[in-house]
């Protein structure tokens, strides 16, 4: 990943996300990692859409809670987005054949990485999102 | 062929179920065997693949023989073979793409791959023999919240999905943060009975003007809003009235997009299918406003709406009949779209 400012951002407005979410994917590079952490409703699904947005993906990103990962081919880079929600441990991350995905050709975006943290890679950026102090902001904190 | 009846042998496994069916002529159940996972997924709040895939795996063979004894058929009264190669988990849908491509490899049957969703509108056709294209579905699951216009057998084009989480799964998220547990649709249906759907104002999320896409997560985020403001003011919370409240944005909005699908394409009939079908006030809600419009509303039963073998035999047919191309390459594809 190419270098990123890693301050604290106050997402004040779906307007800041989108202009994280888009520097963000102006810094990914083949094989890179994005760990996103945090709990329901905090714009985890939100981000990975803006990143998705900046990498010029062009289907629906949607939740892949259901099927763990969705796989978007469209984009500069390929985009791999997990919902690990369901899991309980990396090794059940790795039972899907996430390695390939992992140390791939593309990027992958992970929602709830802290599940399955101990099979992801050390350079992966991770970002802890949270509620701010009204409704409707976040902050995202690089960890 | 068995009685002069076409027999096709149904697999799903791209989810929580092991399921086979044989089903003549597209249309009769023969045999519907359904092996679930849930209890196992109760324990953990969702679907865990790993357990999915191993638990089919020791599965699908008792499932399958079963099917067919239950049918009272053997493999070589079987004319066709149907099974699920995706939307859903890989691990999973392998073990049905396996099995069935071991079967039709050494029993000379040709197979077909079904597209799960297919699968489910194709339930319908099981439920109401009569029933022909055209028409509005409706899919609503715990992966999926679709609308598709099905103008032929085999045709499906989709006017609208969700840009976020699929009903079923905004059910399931917030069913666990009020303390409901797995799986969250029949338990929000079942505590929504005893709450009221207009004590707290959860917005409708109806998108642009015309739109007949979802998008639940706002929703969602609306629902965990309320529960911290009410825990910070230290007021008790009404678990049957978040669940009614909630599910009335959820099955209100639903309910409308499917009216307004099938008044744009002049459809006098919609088909709901997937599990969130079987929601209560989704049912009665969509059949109140489809009513007044004069359309009229079918709906699977419950053992239907659920993941199925009967549904897959079911598509298959249709698919066959279309001039689908057997095809023993067959792959899983996880992401599989309309």
């Amino acid at each position: 990943m190419k270098a990123i400012d890693n301050f604290r951002r106050n997402l004040n407005t779906e307007d800041d996300t989108r202009a994280f979410g888009l520097e963000i994917a102006e810094a990914l590079e083949p094989g890179d990692v994005v760990a996103l952490i945090g709990d329901l409703g905090t714009g985890k699904t939100a981000l990975t859409k803006y990143i998705a947005e900046g990498l010029g993906v062009t289907e629906e990103i949607n939740s892949p809670t259901f099927t763990i990962v969705k796989e978007y081919r469209s984009g500069r880079l390929p985009l791999y987005h997990f919902d690990v929600y369901r899991l309980g441990s990396g090794e059940e991350l790795l039972d899907i054949g996430a390695e390939e995905m992992l140390d791939g050709d593309g990027v992958c975006v992970i929602e709830w990485a802290d599940i399955v943290a101990d099979v992801l890679p050390d350079d992966a950026a991770a970002i802890q999102l949270e509620y701010g102090e009204n409704e409707g902001e976040r902050i995202a904190e690089f960890l | 062929m068995k009685d002069g009846r076409f027999l096709t042998l149904g697999i799903e496994t791209s989810c929580d179920e092991t399921a086979a069916s044989v089903v003549a002529d597209g249309r009769f159940v023969m045999s519907n065997v359904i092996s679930s996972q849930i209890d196992i997924h109760t324990a953990y709040g969702g679907v865990v693949p790993e357990i999915a895939s191993r638990k089919h795996l020791e599965r699908i063979n008792d499932v399958i023989g079963k099917a067919m004894a239950d049918a009272g058929v053997s493999a070589s009264d079987i004319d066709l073979i149907g099974v699920t190669y995706g939307p859903g988990l890989v691990g999973a849908l392998l073990i049905g793409v396996a099995a069935a491509k071991a079967m039709a490899y050494a029993c000379d049957i040709p197979l077909v791959g079904v597209n799960h969703m297919h699968g489910h509108i194709a339930a319908n056709y099981l439920e109401h023999n009569d029933l022909e294209p055209p028409f509005m579905a409706l899919i609503v699951s715990g992966g999926h919240t679709e609308i598709v216009n099905v103008p032929e057998y085999n045709k499906c084009e989709k006017l609208g999905g969700t840009r976020d989480d699929a009903a079923g799964e905004a059910f399931d998220k917030v069913a666990r943060v009020i303390g409901l547990g797995y799986p969250g649709g029949p338990k929000i249906d079942r505590a929504a009975k005893e709450g009221d759907a207009e004590s707290i104002a959860f917005k409708r999320v109806y998108l642009e003007h015309g739109s007949l896409d979802f998008s639940f997560s706002g929703l969602k985020t609306q629902a965990l809003n309320y529960l911290n403001q009410e825990r910070q003011a230290g007021r008790e919370i009404n678990v049957n009235n978040v669940a009614a409240s909630f599910q009335e944005a959820v099955v209100e909005v639903i309910a409308d997009k499917a009216v307004m699908a099938a008044e744009k394409y002049r459809q006098k009939r919609i088909v709901m299918a997937g599990g969130v079908a079987s929601n209560s006030r989704l049912r009665a809600l969509i059949e109140e406003k489809a009513g007044a419009r004069d359309i009229d509303v079918l709906k699977p039963s419950p053992v239907l709406c659920t993941d199925n073998g009967a549904m897959i035999a079911s598509a298959a047919f249709y698919a066959y009949r279309a001039g689908a191309e057997p095809d023993l390459e067959l792959d899983a594809v996880p992401g599989l779209e309309f």
